[in-house]
């Protein structure tokens, strides 16, 4: 596609502003990637931590790490790559997502909290 | 004989019962679309067009040539929307008391959620997306977007959802639960035939093509605007273009996962969306509008554009507020994924909730009023010529006035309990989305037609089509509010009260009234094709225009621009033009551009084979289908054969008859 998606765009040859990342990079990512993989699966395995809850919360932890590493290394992401434009589509696709997430544990909360019981037994579960 | 197992084997649930023989009307348009399609393909072959088609057309990788493509399949979508509504309120104005009317319950539904879905997925939006790709490179003097080859891949996507939903009219059944598919009545309980799977295969496929041009378009203006052009010289179109394909990438994903979820729900039995075993109908709601929302200002921001190009055009001066314009759009975009609640108050949130979702959604009317102020700014004291263009711009200044007035007035949540579901709520998104996105549209083509096609559009039949659809709009769509008022509710198939058919009679006058807009518009294009010599424009720019697309010729050359303009202002070709521009004619070089290419199609037609086998259960085809699409896909990869350069002497070429032309002009 590069071909095609370059030819008609006088300007846009032969500067490629992205790095495309070094071999000691693509390690480190790998490394650290693995590690953050092992970590939450002993904690799960092997359960050191008594609470399940505390668990999920850790091991979710683990994941947004994981995600930031990924970015890091793997998609080469920084502040000045692409003269900013990472970024900024960075910062609207986290503020969507968290607007997203909470806005809908917010609505369906509410509307957990307020709906009439629908089945007999629930009922019974609500109001012992 | 086939037996029964080989049968379904081979068919699927598909018998030739499946088949609406029994439905009159239906054979009826069946039997005219056939003769339409055998007349069309019959003229095809006698003027030996295939060639041409193939080669200029289907294949191109050209931008403009898609944007025409995709303009002209939103028109051809438009007469059957259109054709549904004309139905839907001919069976409302007749359908009282002991009157059945002709359309029985089971018919009646599949026609308005056709109508909803057409009119949004398969009008609204390749009219949007085509227009932005056609004007998007011109207006930043690129020669083409970002990734040719997938522009026409997207269109042939967005092409196969539509075949899907046509096939659906004739094969089996569309879907009978509105626009939106809500569960339970979406579910496999609730709905087992197979309207509701061509439903979801069509979204499904279309929102591929959709989603992959948000991203070329994106590219294309962040990366390929031409030197000098700072976002802050951006022409406003391509502006809320920018904002629009944002809101693409972000929004269509969560459809795509919410249709996921609902043919999980239907195909393999899962319980996301069901009442049973932990699930929630109203997570669909939820999903289903937070795409939404963002959905309608994906199609009326590229409209705000259009109006801010064309007054600012017809009233020859720069755009009032050029910076309070793009701050607003930015707002509009984040503000519009704040408010999605405000379609569901009645589900049972309870009152923080919706106070806070009705706040949000007064305050996105605050960025829109000030646009609305920007546009009046612009025009006073302005030279302003009522061409049909900006005469469709002052239609949509009034009515979408009044549209957002009912929409603030159904974001106060206690109002909204009063009119949820009624046809107020009906009147007003259609206030908004006929006089917004619609008009907008309306007033793009008879805008940039001169530049796609080299001479203006008859502007007699243009202000015939324009008075016709602003009464028809007013005398079809302020009924439906009173009604509403009254508190009669949408999707109903018969009436019991008499008292309210004459409201029903007046609106499916308005319709007519539409109708004849309709039928203008098409009498306006023979008409301006049969004139096209005494409405010829050699100038390529006919309305004295501001941006950079009006500076080359009508229509552009393949490769746009011969070199590469350099921005020095806002409004680069008035800026231009003031500051005595001449342009070059000679020291042309060849020019290297990327290739036509088949796989688009191929893709796209199998894209349908594979839907229609999935909503068929013929697993064996879906399956084919499928691994053709990888293989295709794979294939295409290989093709090296991507590019060619256009000689330096066809650049002279063309480029010293425009001089000659031009010279002519003088």
């Amino acid at each position: 596609m590069s071909a095609a998606d370059s030819a008609h765009h006088g300007d846009g040859h032969g500067h490629h502003e992205a790095s495309h990342g070094s071999f000691r990079g693509y390690v480190t990512g790998f490394v650290l990637s693995v590690i953050l993989t092992a970590i939450p699966f002993a904690l799960v395995m092997a359960r050191p931590i008594d609470s399940a809850l505390w668990t999920g919360l850790v091991v979710m932890a683990f994941a947004v790490v994981q995600i930031v590493v990924h970015m890091v290394y793997f998609l080469h992401m920084n502040t000045s790559s692409e003269g900013g434009w990472t970024v900024l589509a960075l910062i609207f696709t986290i503020v969507l997502v968290v607007i997203t997430l909470t806005g809908s544990l917010w609505v369906m909360h509410h509307l957990n909290t307020n709906m009439m019981p629908l089945a007999p037994g629930d009922v019974l579960h609500r109001h012992p | 004989m086939f037996s029964d197992s080989l049968q379904k084997f081979l068919f699927g649930r598909f018998t030739l019962e499946s088949i609406p023989f029994h439905e009159p009307i239906l054979q009826v348009t069946f039997a005219g679309v056939a003769l339409g399609g055998i007349t069309v393909l019959a003229a095809i072959t006698y003027f030996r067009f295939w060639g041409p088609l193939w080669r200029d057309w289907m294949t191109s990788v050209d931008h403009k040539k898609i944007g025409i493509m995709y303009v002209v399949l939103a028109l051809v979508m438009l007469l059957r929307g259109f054709a549904d509504a004309l139905l839907m309120r001919s069976q409302q104005a007749v359908a009282f008391g002991a009157n059945e009317g002709f359309l029985p319950p089971h018919h009646y539904d599949q026609i308005f959620t056709a109508h909803g879905v057409i009119m949004i997925f398969f009008m609204a939006m390749p009219f949007v997306t085509g227009l932005m790709n056609y004007v998007v490179p011109l207006q930043i003097g690129a020669r083409d977007v970002a990734f040719p080859f997938l522009n026409n891949f997207s269109f042939w996507m967005t092409a196969s959802g539509a075949v899907i939903v046509m096939i659906s009219l004739f094969v089996g059944e569309f879907a009978r639960t509105g626009w939106l598919a809500y569960p339970p009545l979406s579910g496999a309980d609730m709905s087992p035939g197979v309207g509701v799977d061509y439903y979801i295969w069509a979204l499904q496929i279309a929102g591929i093509g959709t989603l992959l041009s948000g991203v070329n378009l994106i590219v294309t203006i962040v990366k390929m605007r031409a030197p000098g052009m700072s976002m802050m010289k951006l022409p406003i179109f391509v502006w809320t273009s920018l904002c629009t394909n944002v809101l693409i990438v972000a929004a269509f994903p969560v459809l795509t996962a919410v249709l996921a979820l609902l043919s999980l729900d239907r195909y393999v039995g899962t319980h996301f969306f069901t009442n049973d075993l932990g699930g929630n109908p109203m997570m669909y709601f939820n999903l289903i509008w937070i795409w939404g929302h963002p959905e309608v200002y994906i199609l009326i921001l590229p409209a705000f554009g259009i109006f801010s190009e064309v007054t600012s055009t017809f009233c020859g001066k720069r755009l009032f507020g050029y910076a309070s314009m793009v701050y607003a759009t930015v707002v509009i975009t984040i503000l519009s994924y704040l408010v999605w609640l405000h379609h569901f108050f009645t589900m049972g949130s309870g009152a923080d909730v919706n106070s806070f979702f009705g706040i949000t959604t007064m305050i996105i009317s605050i960025p829109t009023g000030a646009k609305i102020f920007n546009w009046l700014f612009t025009m006073y004291r302005g030279r302003i010529r009522f061409d049909v263009p900006m005469l469709w711009t002052v239609g949509f200044m009034v009515t979408f006035v009044i549209g957002g007035m009912t929409g603030v007035l159904l974001a106060v949540p206690p109002a909204d309990f009063v009119l949820h579901n009624s046809l107020f709520l009906i009147a007003h998104f259609h206030n908004v989305i006929i006089g917004g996105v619609l008009f907008g549209m309306l007033a793009g083509v008879n805008y940039w037609f001169p530049k796609a096609f080299g001479f203006r559009l008859d502007p007699f039949w243009g202000k015939m089509s324009f008075w016709f659809w602003l009464v028809g709009f007013y005398v079809a769509f302020m009924p439906l509010y009173v009604l509403g008022l009254m508190g009669v509710t949408r999707r109903a198939q018969h009436f019991d009260d008499p008292s309210l058919q004459i409201w029903f009679v007046v609106a499916a006058c308005g319709a007519g009234l539409i109708l004849l807009g309709i039928l203008s518009f098409i009498v306006q294009l023979f008409v301006s094709i049969r004139n096209r010599e005494a409405l010829r424009d050699e100038t390529g720019d006919p309305w004295h225009g501001r941006t950079l697309e009006w500076s080359t010729s009508s229509p552009p050359p393949d490769y746009n621009f011969a070199f590469t303009p350099v921005i020095h202002d806002l409004d680069a070709w008035s800026d231009m033009k003031k500051r005595g521009y001449s342009r070059p004619v000679s020291g042309f070089r060849s020019i290297h551009m990327p290739r036509n290419t088949g796989t688009g199609v191929i893709l796209g037609g199998l894209s349908v084979v594979f839907g229609f086998a999935m909503i068929w259960y013929i697993w064996w085809l879906a399956a084919l289908s499928f691994v053709a699409m990888l293989a295709v896909t794979i294939l295409h990869t290989f093709n090296y054969d991507r590019d060619y350069h256009i000689p330096a002497d066809t650049v002279v070429r063309s480029e010293d008859r425009r001089t000659a032309l031009l010279a002519g002009q003088v």
